[in-house]
């Protein structure tokens, strides 16, 4: 390295990392920033901008830019339009990137090569990385790199993007020098060109399909009855094991959150200041991070299909009964997405290219049972389900959690049932999707999508959360109560005549007031409302109480069975989410759907609570 | 040597055929151009690799080291010929 680098040290340049889907994109983006990642949106657009940073051994600072997974610049889908854009330096407020890194997968050579010759067409500064180079070299794959470089004409380096140091070449290409363009004449057939490159200077790309495992694998998973079987099982063991494996962890966090109320309780005198810390702060973020756990196991098993090529596959399964529901089998990743939270779910719609499916798919996506939701169904069951043993295997309060969840999705298939129905032909809908080939889901890329949700989660419980949670506590405790009233302060206070102007409206489903107080801020966000409810809870009891644990009897003590099933229910439906209906408006780019959706949903949750309500009135 | 040209969509499951053409839908279908991406192109061997549960749709197919989910109507544009048992493999 000479003297003129280091003088250069700071920023030394954009790249972007452009490729196929499942081309190891963004384990080699893991790869090279670690941590030092940024997630947004592209301005104007919907589409997940994923900019990081890392250091090459000059000490000089790259920029880093995942662009999202293209199979040709002629875009078919949103995603691959910002790709094209940002590739040609013609999406609005996004710089040029000074180097166009193309990574194309050595197991895929045929498909990602085809791609990478549109790249280099551009004729702007590339480098092309051939990843997974290890598992190419186990099936039997060889490829002559310096020959390769040669024939292209761009530098070609290899790497192993879920190896430590497994993209040390491309680092040091890029930091070694300026990276030139490409001069290379395009040729007239991509393909043509392709099975030259391929024929020149790789042996085994097409593989032998007896010893792949892909095909040995696809063989049961992708069969019509033991896949089913097998897909169905999945579903119910991550069900059992959000409800089940989060329990040990969730109680250590409920006993930390009630240690540190009562210290700060002892070492405070009485007063507001210690009320709104104790009742306000503390029970009511912490009865909400209690459900970290559950959402990060939810979280895990997602990712961990998606990373291992599982979802993809469960669409292929899901096709055709999709389609009999009015959706596409590509709905079925936004919405098991939604599972976890409708606004991922939401954005993920994007890579539905018929504009009608991916409509009704964010229209049914709030339906799908998201992960702010367990708060209150955790809670509620908790306070009512008896934890039986059902059959020896299953426990009943598992049970009643996946009845919930099959409420939602089963609600979900009638609408877009009746949508189809009633909306009239719809032209052909593409499918098109790719199977990749299975890998085990790499423990580094995994952790850095969990800590991206779990801090998501926790910036959520440390401000809105906390926010609402004062302003609640705020409310319920001015004005104080007249002397000599009976009742609980809480009764008269402006959270209580709230609460009880509500519950005008609400006794129908059975809500008494103190419901009504906690539903006001759960607009906001859903899972506000199991802290809502220990906060109004713990002002009417009249002492300072801790969040979920202490609810749980209370509640199973002054409501009944009926009103405890129709917020239950009132929870499947009802839009308590301000984020969710902000995301439906911006991808629909219509304040009409976000209102319809909104407004749909208000009065299927209504409508089935108050027959819920009085089916249980008059069973029990 | 080959049999009488069928879509991919009639080709018998783990059954190696060959890409006769892809047949567009129309002067600008975006359908066809996406195949034609995918490597959907003239020569190159498929195979269905699985059915789908319902129908028999839609139907998983490797195309190279690749395997996509195609629908009855996109894997119906394509046209394949069965290479004979034994024989040799035509070229494009």
């Amino acid at each position: 390295m000479n003297a003129a680098v280091h003088l250069g040290a700071g920023e030394a340049g954009r790249i972007a990392l452009v490729g196929n889907p499942n081309c190891g994109k963004t384990a080699l983006f893991n790869r090279l920033t670690g941590s030092r990642q940024k997630v947004a949106n592209y301005t104007g657009v919907t589409v997940e901008r994923k900019e990081g940073r890392f250091f090459g051994p000059s000490g000089r600072r790259w920029r880093v830019l995942d662009l999202p997974g293209a199979y040709s610049l002629q875009p078919k889908s949103p995603d691959e339009a910002v790709t094209r854009a940002v590739c040609l330096g013609e999406l609005p407020g996004e710089a040029p990137p000074d180097v166009l890194v193309c990574v194309v997968s050595a197991t895929n050579l045929r498909l990602h090569l085809r791609f990478a010759l549109e790249v280099r067409a551009l004729g702007r500064p590339m480098v092309l990385v051939l990843n997974m180079m290890d598992d190419a070299a186990r099936r039997g794959v060889t490829i002559d790199r310096a020959r390769l470089e040669a024939e292209i004409g761009v530098p070609v380096v290899e790497a192993v993007a879920i190896q430590a140091h497994g993209a040390q070449a491309l680092v040091d290409l890029l930091d070694d020098g300026p990276i030139e363009a490409p001069r290379a004449p395009t040729p007239a057939d991509l393909h043509v060109e392709t099975d030259r490159l391929l024929d020149a200077v790789a042996t085994g790309v097409d593989g032998d399909l007896a010893s792949d495992w892909t095909e040995r694998i696809d063989r049961v998973l992708l069969h019509p009855v033991a896949g089913l079987v097998i897909l169905a099982l999945l579903l119910f063991l991550m069900f059992q094991a959000v409800f089940t494996w989060a329990k040990p962890v969730m109680e250590l966090i409920q006993s930390g959150v009630t240690l540190l109320g009562d210290q700060v309780s002892a070492s405070l005198p009485p007063g507001p200041l210690r009320g709104l810390l104790t009742s306000g702060v503390i029970a009511g973020a912490g009865s909400v991070l209690a459900f970290l756990p559950q959402i990060l196991i939810l979280f895990f098993f997602i990712l961990a299909l998606e990373e291992s090529g599982y979802l993809p596959r469960a669409a292929f399964l899901l096709d055709r009964l999709m389609v009999g529901a009015g959706l596409s089998g590509r709905s079925f990743i936004p919405l098991l997405s939604s599972f976890a939270c409708a606004v991922p779910g939401i954005m993920a719609t994007r890579s539905i290219q018929h504009p009608r499916d991916r409509l009704l798919t964010i229209m049914v996506a709030p339906l799908m049972t998201c992960s702010a939701r367990l708060p209150v169904y955790a809670l509620l069951i908790a306070a009512f389900v008896p934890a039986r043993e059902v059959g020896g295997l299953f426990n009943l309060q598992g049970l009643v959690l996946f009845a919930l969840y099959a409420m939602g999705i089963g609600t979900a298939v009638l609408i877009a049932w009746s949508a189809k129905r009633w909306g009239g032909p719809a032209g052909e809908h593409p499918l098109l999707l790719e199977l990749p080939a299975y890998r085990w889901p790499h423990p580094r890329d995994l952790a850095l999508g969990l800590w991206e949700r779990a801090q998501i989660f926790i910036r959520r419980v440390g401000t809105v959360i906390v926010a609402l949670t004062v302003l609640l506590w705020g409310l319920s405790s001015f004005p104080p109560p007249p002397p000599g009233a009976t009742e609980p302060a809480i009764y008269h206070s402006a959270a209580g005549w709230i609460g009880r102007g509500l519950a005008w409206i609400f006794s129908p489903i059975g809500f008494n007031w103190q419901i009504c107080i906690a539903l006001v801020p759960g607009l906001a966000a859903r899972e506000v409302v199991v802290g809502a409810l220990a906060t109004v809870y713990a002002l009417s009891a009249g002492d300072t109480g801790s969040a979920a644990e202490a609810l749980t009897p209370l509640i199973g003590a002054q409501w009944g069975l009926p009103t405890a099933l129709s917020l239950l229910v009132w929870y499947v439906y009802a839009p308590q989410c301000f984020a969710t209906q902000a995301v439906i408006r911006r991808e629909t780019n219509s304040a009409r759907m976000a209102a319809t959706a909104a407004g749909y949903q208000l009065a299927l949750a209504y409508g089935a609570a108050f027959l819920t309500y009085h089916a249980a009135r008059a069973l029990t | 040597m080959s049999h009488a040209p069928s879509t991919l969509h009639d080709l018998p499951l783990r059954t190696a055929a060959r890409i006769q053409r892809v047949r567009p839908q129309g002067p600008q279908d975006p359908v066809a151009a996406r195949l034609d991406e995918l490597g959907f192109v003239p020569g190159a061997t498929v195979r269905v690799v699985a059915r789908g549960p319902l129908g028999g749709e839609p139907i998983a197919v490797q195309v190279g080291a690749t395997r996509f989910a195609l629908r009855r109507s996109e894997a119906e544009r394509v046209d394949v010929s069965l290479a004979a048992p034994g024989a040799g493999v035509a070229g494009r």
